[in-house]
């Protein structure tokens, strides 16, 4: 399926931002040629293939990667924050976010 | 609800498993320490950490989904769900989506019809069909108050970022609030007894949401559907559920449209309110998540979960009215957690007398108890004790009356009934020869009457009754006294 314009902006939208016209143009042929390169897989017939959904071979799925529930130390408040580009009162701080609830957007 | 119409409701709930650390990460899942205090490169989303599963969060999504009735997949997957906001530093949750961790639960709740203050009138059983449920991270806190420059900026708190969670959905089956209301209980109840999570509303650590559209009866499509935010507890869900009923009707009836959005119930103002429409809604765009393996469980992992969960509530009641002939009322009072359910039957058993343990226990134990705010659990009074307390009532060593009076020193002291009985100097006495004894004082002292009484003055055994329980200090027993009286007169 082509790659058009308006695609291109709903995906700035979700990610947030904002594209000038110009950037909508240049980009849209560029992402689509992307999108064309990665469906030259679609040319394989993989309908008696299990999906690699964890990107790892069989042997590697059989693999136990689970861990016992166990407290590891953390970074802890400064370390965590100091990377921030805006850490204050203990918080990473960012521009005002509006909503109406105090709990997360989603769920 | 008005004459014509139909609500149809359908509850999502998160509910927090109890684990010690966090879903993909060591990081511990205490609440109350400093800001982003307990946060590593997993939960920081900070690029290239791997996310490592939690073994315990699944025995516990485990658990949860068992005591709801659902089927476990042998195979389920972690997927990416795609947004941007600041509580969600990776820009995705790790959730499941299309091959949840479990599915199609068949599940039967009581219910009941309410009277207008709310009070439960009559109950009857309700099937409910539990869609899925499936793991899922929490994301952080976003904090919009209490901190300087809140008009200009948020601040963002990640300590509960990658808390497991397991999601719980059912199909739009609830036709009455109070229908909802009563399912949202039974989860609570059912997955604090399982110890699948606290399920403490007003902690957080179980939330829901709920689903309601209305339509005319008899129609078969559903209705515009709005879904509700902001339920702080079961009861702001109800009502937030009936205001909801109220303003769909109403506007319907008045030719108006409504639009598909999510409102916050405000229980101060008692309305709900738009939080955004669902035009702005997002397109999560999920995919496997390509840094966890799928999720396998074994079928003697399922079975070695089943075998380690106690007795359901509900298998739990029936069986109290079954072998111990508790009435519906009290069998549900003794289920109604765990701890309490087990200290019963420890109780029945040392008292060997099901009947009357479950009325000292209902009837006075636990009125101390939720005075105390103390749980069974940790009751000062033993259920042995509380066993050997109905044994002396039973044998006839103390009256009812006292033992109240025994049971709240028990209560305050912690020591056991015996002790209690003897320091209080309460034993009632049986003792034949002693009963006797005070009989033969008591008539001797009182010559006349008994001449009387032999005449056929039999209005005077009251009187001689009172003597002997007056010259033994109230501790004969009066069964013994009475039956001793009427022998020893009638020489």
């Amino acid at each position: 399926m082509p790659i058009t314009e308006s695609d291109i902006k709903k995906i700035a939208t979700l990610a947030h931002l904002e594209i000038t016209d110009e950037e909508l143009r240049a980009l849209t042929p560029q992402i689509a040629s992307i999108v064309a390169y990665v469906e030259q897989l679609n040319e394989l017939d993989t309908s008696r293939v299990e999906p690699a959904t964890g990107g790892l071979t069989p042997e590697g799925e059989r693999t136990d990667v689970s861990r016992d529930d166990m407290v590891r130390p953390s970074l802890g408040q400064s370390l965590a924050l100091e990377q921030a580009p805006e850490p204050s009162h203990g918080h990473f701080r960012v521009p005002k976010v509006l909503t109406g609830s105090h709990e997360s957007e989603n769920f | 609800m008005k004459d014509g119409w139909e609500v149809v409701i359908g509850l999502e709930i998160h509910a927090q498993l109890s684990t010690e650390t966090k879903i993909f990460c060591g990081c511990s899942t205490h609440v109350g320490d400093e800001p982003n205090a307990n946060t590593c490169p997993v939960c920081l989303g900070l690029p290239g950490a791997l996310p490592v599963l939690n073994r315990r969060a699944v025995e516990l999504g485990a658990r949860a989904a068992l005591s709801l009735g659902l089927r476990i997949n042998e195979t389920s997957i972690f997927s990416r769900k795609n947004y941007f906001y600041p509580d969600l530093p990776k820009g995705y949750q790790i959730s499941q989506y299309d091959r949840p961790f479990s599915e199609r639960g068949v599940l039967e709740i009581m219910t009941a019809t309410r009277d207008e203050g709310g009070h439960a009138r009559e109950w009857r059983p309700l099937t409910v069909r539990v869609t899925r449920l499936h793991l899922e991270e929490d994301a952080g806190k976003n904090v919009h108050e209490g901190l300087p420059e809140t008009e200009r900026y948020s601040y963002v708190d990640l300590n509960r970022a990658g808390t497991p969670l397991a999601e719980i959905v059912t199909e739009p089956d609830f036709r009455t609030s109070w229908e909802a209301y009563d399912y949202v209980n039974h989860v609570r109840k059912a997955l604090q007894w399982v110890g699948a999570s606290d399920a403490d509303m007003e902690k957080g650590n179980l939330r829901c949401e709920a689903n309601v559209s209305v339509r005319r009866v008899g129609d078969e499509r559903f209705g515009t559907k709005v879904e509700l935010k902001n339920l702080n507890s079961v009861r702001f869900m109800q009502r937030a559920i009936e205001f909801e009923i109220e303003r769909q009707v109403n506007t319907l009836e008045a030719g108006g449209r409504l639009t598909q959005e999510t409102r916050l119930w405000d229980d101060r103002a008692g309305e709900t309110r738009v939080m955004r429409s669902k035009e702005e809604a997002h397109d999560y765009r999920y995919f496997p998540e390509p840094d966890l393996p799928p999720l396998t469980v074994s079928a003697e992992f399922i079975e070695g979960v089943r075998r380690s969960m106690p007795e359901l509530p509900d298998a739990r009641h029936r069986r109290f009215m079954e072998e111990y002939g508790l009435t519906f009322e009290d069998a549900s009072t003794l289920t109604r957690e765990l701890t309490l359910a087990d200290f019963y039957e420890r109780a029945a058993k040392a008292a060997a007398n099901p009947r009357g343990a479950a009325n000292w226990l209902k009837g006075e134990l636990l009125r101390e108890l939720d005075a105390a705010g103390v749980g069974a659990d940790a009751s000062p009074v033993s259920p042995e004790e509380l066993g050997a307390l109905v044994r002396a009532i039973d044998g006839g060593k103390i009256s009812g009356k006292q033992g109240k009076e025994v049971l709240v020193e028990m209560f305050s002291t912690g020591k056991g009934a015996a002790d209690v009985i003897e320091e209080r100097g309460l034993a009632q006495v049986s003792d034949a020869g002693e009963i006797e004894r005070i009989i033969g004082d008591v008539l001797a002292a009182n010559q006349q009457q008994v001449e009387h009484y032999r005449a056929g003055k039999e209005g005077l055994f009251g009187f001689f009754v009172g003597q002997v329980m007056k010259a033994s200090k109230g501790k004969a027993n009066p069964k013994v006294v009475n039956e001793l009286l009427k022998a020893k007169l009638s020489e």
